[in-house]
C-alpha cells in the first residue's frame, strides 16, 4: 500500500482552505454557529467555524457552551446533516406544459455549482455512502443526488470531542475517517494547534498543495493518533450490534414497541435529522387552467400516518407500528435492502428526541429478554 | 467525489405522455384504457408488473398492466380516488403521463409442465389476465389450468365478454362466483376459497397466482395449501403506497422488502411471516 | 340402479361413517328430482327434511323488498343443504331454488333424528359432520361480512 501523503496546516490554513475551494467555483459549506447550535451552511471564511465552541449532548437535550481552546471542530454533531444539500428537503423535478392536447415534461436541470463540505465526521461519510447505495448504486439512479453528488469535494474532520449520544465505535463507523473523503484533518490541541491533512484523491492532493503546509512528522502523527483515540474511548453510548437484523425480526411483536409507543409523539424528528433516513415523497400540483404543472420532491417521514396510505386507510395507523417501521428498518431490515446497516452511531435521533429515545437503549432492552429468555432454557 | 454509477432506464423519473386510444367501461365504477406512446416508442412490460400513471396536474398511482404482453399498453383502473377517478376519466384522445414498467412478473415460464390455478377477485382479475394471455397463447406447455374469480355482485365483474369466450374455449375452467346477487344472476354465490376446494388440478403439480384484497388472498392461499398446494408455489401480487416505483422513496416497504423493486410478485411461502405480523 | 346406502357413501360429508351407520341413515332417505326452477322449500315453512345434492346447483334465496330474491349462497353436487330440521321449531329461514335440474337425497328429519337419539354413536358422527359444515359456512360467511372488495382491492 502505498503511503498516504500527510502534512500539517497551522489554524490559519483553514481560511486558504476555505478561499482555495472558493476560487475552485464550489459552494463551499462547513459548521457555524446558529440559534443556539451548530449547523452547516455557506462559508464564505474559516472564521465562520465555531471556533472555541462545543456541544453537550444528551437525550433529548442539546446545549453549546464555550471551550477553553480556539478549536475549530470541538463538537460532535449538531441538528443538521449533509443530506440536506445531497437530498434537499424539496425540489422541483419537473415541469409540465399542456397545449392543444399535447403535452411536453420538461426535467429540472441542476446548474448549481458543485458542493465542498467542511467538517465531515467519519460518521457523516459512512451517511453519505449509505444513501448513496440507496439512491445511485441499485438499478436506478437519482438524477438529482447524482447531479449534486457525484463532483461533491469532501474535507474530513476527525473527532476528537465525541458528544454524549455518540456510539460510532460500536457501529464501526468512526471516530476515523477511513474513506470517500479528498482530504482528512485531525486536528490537534497539545499545545500547538495544528491541523494533520491526510490526502484521500487527487484532488484533494491539488488543493492540499495550493495551501501552506509543511510535511508530518511522527510527533504529529502519534498527536493525532492520540486524539481520535482519545475519541474512541469517550463514546456517550455503546451498542451491541451483534445480529440486529436477526434480533428484530424475531421481535415484531415484542412488548417493548408498545412501551415505548407509549413514549414517541411520532413527530419525526428523528427521521430528519437521521442523515440516512431517505423516504420521499412528491407532490403533484398543476394551475387552475390546466395548461402547467410540476412534480415536487418532499422529504417524508414513516413516521406520519400518510407514508403508508393505501385507498381505505393506512397500513400502519399505531404509534407503535410507526415506531416500529423505524428502528427495524435503520437496524434491521436495512441489511435485507441494501446489505447494510442503516445506522451510523451519529445519535442526532437521541440528542434530538423530543423525549429523548435512545434507540441504543430500545435495542438493549429487546436483546435482553432474548437473553434472559436463554437462560431460563 | 466520483462515484461509479449505472445506467438510468428509460423513464424513471419523468412520465411518458401517452395517448388514451380506447376506453371501454367495465363496470360502474371501473375503466379499461388502451394508450398508446406520444413520441411511437412503447413499452415492453411483462405479467405482473406496473406502471405508474399520471394524470396532468392531479397526481400519479400505481396501475397493473391489465393487458396482453404482447400488445399495446393497457390499463383497468377502478375509480377509488381522485387520481383514479380523472385517469377513468380521460376520453379517447387524451395524454396520460406513464413511467416504468416496474417491478417483477409472475413466474408464467416456471409454471408450465403442470397446472395453474388463476386466483382472483375484485380488480384482482386485471393483473393477472396478462399471465392468462401468455398461458393460452402456449396452452399446450401446461396441462389442467383453471381461472376462479370473485366479485362482490355480478355487476362488478370486469371482462365478461372474454370471461364468456374463455368458458367457451373448453381448455380452461372458468368459475366464477360473487359476494351476493340477485336474478337474473344464475351463476355461484359464495366466496373465492370455495372455488378452490371443488376446482380440478392437482395440488401436487400446480402452480397458483393469486390477486385481490389481502384478506382474499390469504382465505384463498389457505385453501390451496388445505389441498395441499406447496407454499413454494402459490404466488400472490401486493400492493402497498408505491410512489416512486424505483426504490428510493420508502412508502412500499414490507418489511425487509420494497414492492417497487422486490415485488409486487411474492412467493407465498416468503410472504406469510409478513403478512401475519401486524401493521408491517 | 344403485342402492341408497351404495349413494350415501358417494357424498362427501358421510364419508367414514361405517356401512352399519349408512344402512341406518339410508332408512330414513329417498332419492328425489327437481326440474329448473322448482321450489325446494320456502322460507317460514315446516323443515322435515335435508338433502345432500348429488347433481345440480341450488340457490339459497331470501326475498328483500326493493330488491327482490336476493341469492345469499349457492350449493352444488357434493354439498348438504339443510340444518333447521335439527333443532325446533323445525322452520326453514331462506327460500331453497332449484338453478339447474337436481338429483339429490332427502333425509326425513324426525327419522333421523330417531335414529341418533336411539344409537349416539350415529348421532355424534353425524352432528360433528354438520358442525364442520356449520363452520365452514360460517368461516365464509364471515370473510363475505368484510366486504372485501367494497374497498382495499388490490390492483
Amino acid at each position: 500500500m502505498p503511503e498516504v501523503e500527510t502534512r500539517v496546516i497551522e489554524p490559519d490554513g483553514l481560511e486558504l482552505l476555505v478561499q482555495a475551494l472558493v476560487d475552485r467555483k464550489f459552494r463551499v459549506l462547513g459548521p457555524t454557529v446558529r440559534e443556539g447550535a451548530i449547523v452547516y451552511d455557506e462559508l464564505d471564511s474559516a472564521a465562520e467555524l465555531p471556533i472555541g465552541w462545543t456541544d453537550e449532548q444528551a437525550p433529548g437535550k442539546y446545549r453549546l457552551s464555550r471551550r477553553e481552546d480556539e478549536a475549530r471542530f470541538g463538537y460532535a454533531v449538531g441538528p443538521h446533516s449533509w443530506k440536506q444539500f445531497l437530498l434537499p428537503p424539496k425540489i422541483r423535478l419537473w415541469r409540465a406544459r399542456r397545449d392543444n392536447g399535447s403535452v411536453e415534461v420538461i426535467e429540472e436541470s441542476n446548474d448549481d455549482k458543485p458542493l465542498a463540505f467542511i467538517g465531515v465526521r467519519a460518521c457523516e461519510l459512512h451517511g453519505i455512502s449509505v444513501q448513496d447505495r440507496v439512491l445511485l448504486e441499485g438499478r436506478y439512479v437519482d438524477r438529482d443526488y447524482e447531479a449534486r453528488r457525484k463532483d461533491a469535494f469532501v474535507v474530513a474532520v476527525n473527532c476528537f470531542e465525541p458528544g454524549g449520544t455518540c456510539f460510532c465505535v460500536s457501529t464501526g463507523t468512526g471516530p476515523k475517517a477511513d474513506a470517500g473523503y479528498d482530504l482528512a484533518l485531525t486536528e490537534i490541541l497539545d499545545g500547538t494547534h495544528r491541523f494533520l491533512v491526510e490526502v484521500g484523491s487527487e484532488r484533494g492532493g491539488e488543493v492540499l498543495h495550493a495551501l501552506e503546509s509543511r510535511p508530518a512528522d511522527e510527533t504529529d502523527r502519534t498527536a493525532a493518533a492520540a486524539a481520535v483515540e482519545g475519541a474512541a474511548q469517550k463514546m456517550g453510548r455503546e451498542l451491541d450490534t451483534t445480529d440486529l437484523r436477526g434480533l428484530l425480526a424475531r421481535n415484531l411483536e415484542h412488548e417493548r414497541w408498545d412501551e415505548v409507543a407509549s413514549r414517541c409523539l411520532t413527530c419525526g424528528n428523528c427521521t430528519l435529522v437521521c442523515p440516512t433516513c431517505f423516504c420521499t415523497s412528491v407532490e403533484d400540483v398543476g394551475d387552475l387552467a390546466g395548461h402547467e404543472a410540476e412534480r415536487v420532491r418532499l422529504w417524508d417521514s414513516c413516521y406520519s400516518v400518510d407514508h403508508s396510505y393505501l385507498h381505505g386507510g393506512s397500513v400502519r395507523p399505531s404509534p407503535r407500528s410507526r415506531y416500529r417501521q423505524w428502528l427495524t428498518h435503520k437496524f434491521g431490515t436495512w441489511h435485507d435492502q441494501f446489505g447494510e446497516s442503516g445506522c451510523i452511531g451519529c445519535g442526532r435521533c437521541i440528542t434530538w428526541c423530543p423525549v429523548g429515545i435512545d434507540v441504543t437503549e430500545e435495542l438493549t432492552a429487546i436483546r435482553a429478554t432474548e437473553e434472559v429468555g436463554r437462560e431460563d432454557h | 467525489m466520483a462515484t461509479a454509477l449505472q445506467a438510468e432506464p428509460r423513464a424513471a423519473e419523468a412520465p411518458q405522455p401517452f395517448r388514451v386510444r380506447t376506453r371501454r367501461r367495465e363496470t360502474h365504477d371501473t375503466w379499461t384504457l388502451r394508450l398508446e406512446p406520444v413520441d411511437g416508442v412503447g413499452l415492453d412490460v411483462r405479467p405482473g408488473q406496473f406502471t405508474m400513471v399520471y394524470s396532468f396536474g392531479v397526481g400519479e398511482v400505481p396501475i397493473s398492466f391489465s393487458g396482453d404482453p404482447r400488445g399495446p399498453l393497457v390499463h383497468t383502473v377502478r375509480a377509488v380516488g381522485a387520481v383514479t377517478r380523472a385517469i377513468c376519466d380521460a376520453r379517447r384522445g387524451a395524454v396520460l403521463g406513464i413511467r416504468g414498467p416496474f417491478g417483477n412478473e409472475w413466474p408464467v415460464a416456471e409454471a408450465a409442465g403442470g397446472d395453474v390455478v388463476v386466483v382472483a377477485g375484485g380488480i384482482g382479475l386485471p393483473p393477472l389476465r396478462p399471465a392468462l394471455y401468455e398461458i393460452l397463447r402456449r396452452r399446450r406447455d401446461f396441462r389442467d389450468v383453471a381461472l376462479l374469480y370473485g366479485a362482490r355482485t355480478p355487476d362488478d365483474l370486469v371482462f365478461r365478454r372474454e370471461l364468456e369466450r374463455w368458458r367457451a374455449r373448453g381448455d380452461l375452467q372458468v368459475e366464477v362466483t360473487v359476494d351476493a346477487a340477485v336474478e337474473p344472476w344464475r351463476g355461484k354465490v359464495g366466496v373465492v376459497p370455495k372455488l378452490i376446494e371443488g376446482a380440478r388440478f392437482d395440488p401436487a403439480a400446480t402452480t397458483a397466482f393469486i390477486v385481490g384484497p389481502e384478506i382474499m388472498m390469504r382465505f384463498s392461499a389457505q385453501a390451496l395449501l388445505d389441498r395441499g398446494v406447496p407454499p413454494s408455489c402459490i404466488f400472490v401480487s401486493m400492493e402497498r403506497n408505491m410512489q416512486c416505483g424505483v426504490g428510493h422513496c420508502g412508502h412500499c416497504q414490507l418489511g425487509p422488502t420494497l414492492i417497487c423493486r422486490d415485488g409486487p410478485v411474492y412467493r407465498w411461502d416468503v410472504l406469510v411471516p409478513l403478512l401475519t405480523a401486524r401493521e408491517l | 340402479m344403485k342402492t341408497i346406502d351404495a349413494v350415501l357413501r358417494d357424498v362427501p360429508m358421510f364419508q367414514g361413517l361405517t356401512p352399519d351407520e349408512l344402512v341406518l341413515m339410508a332408512g330414513c332417505a329417498t332419492n328425489v328430482h327437481f326440474d329448473e326452477g322448482a321450489v325446494l322449500f320456502r322460507e317460514g315453512d315446516s323443515a322435515d327434511v335435508f338433502y345432500a345434492v348429488r347433481q345440480g346447483a341450488v340457490a339459497l334465496d331470501v326475498f328483500v323488498p326493493t330488491r327482490g330474491a336476493v341469492t345469499i349462497e349457492t350449493l352444488e353436487g357434493g354439498e348438504v343443504l339443510g340444518w333447521s330440521w335439527l333443532f325446533p321449531p323445525y322452520r326453514w329461514h331462506f327460500d331453497a331454488k332449484a338453478l339447474t335440474p337436481i338429483r339429490a337425497t332427502a333425509f326425513d328429519g324426525a327419522c333421523l333424528r330417531d335414529k341418533c337419539e336411539q344409537d349416539p354413536s350415529l348421532g355424534y358422527h353425524l352432528m360433528s359432520r354438520f358442525a364442520q359444515v356449520m363452520i365452514e359456512r360460517l368461516q365464509w360467511t364471515r370473510l363475505r361480512l368484510l366486504d372485501v372488495y367494497g374497498y382495499g382491492a388490490a390492483g
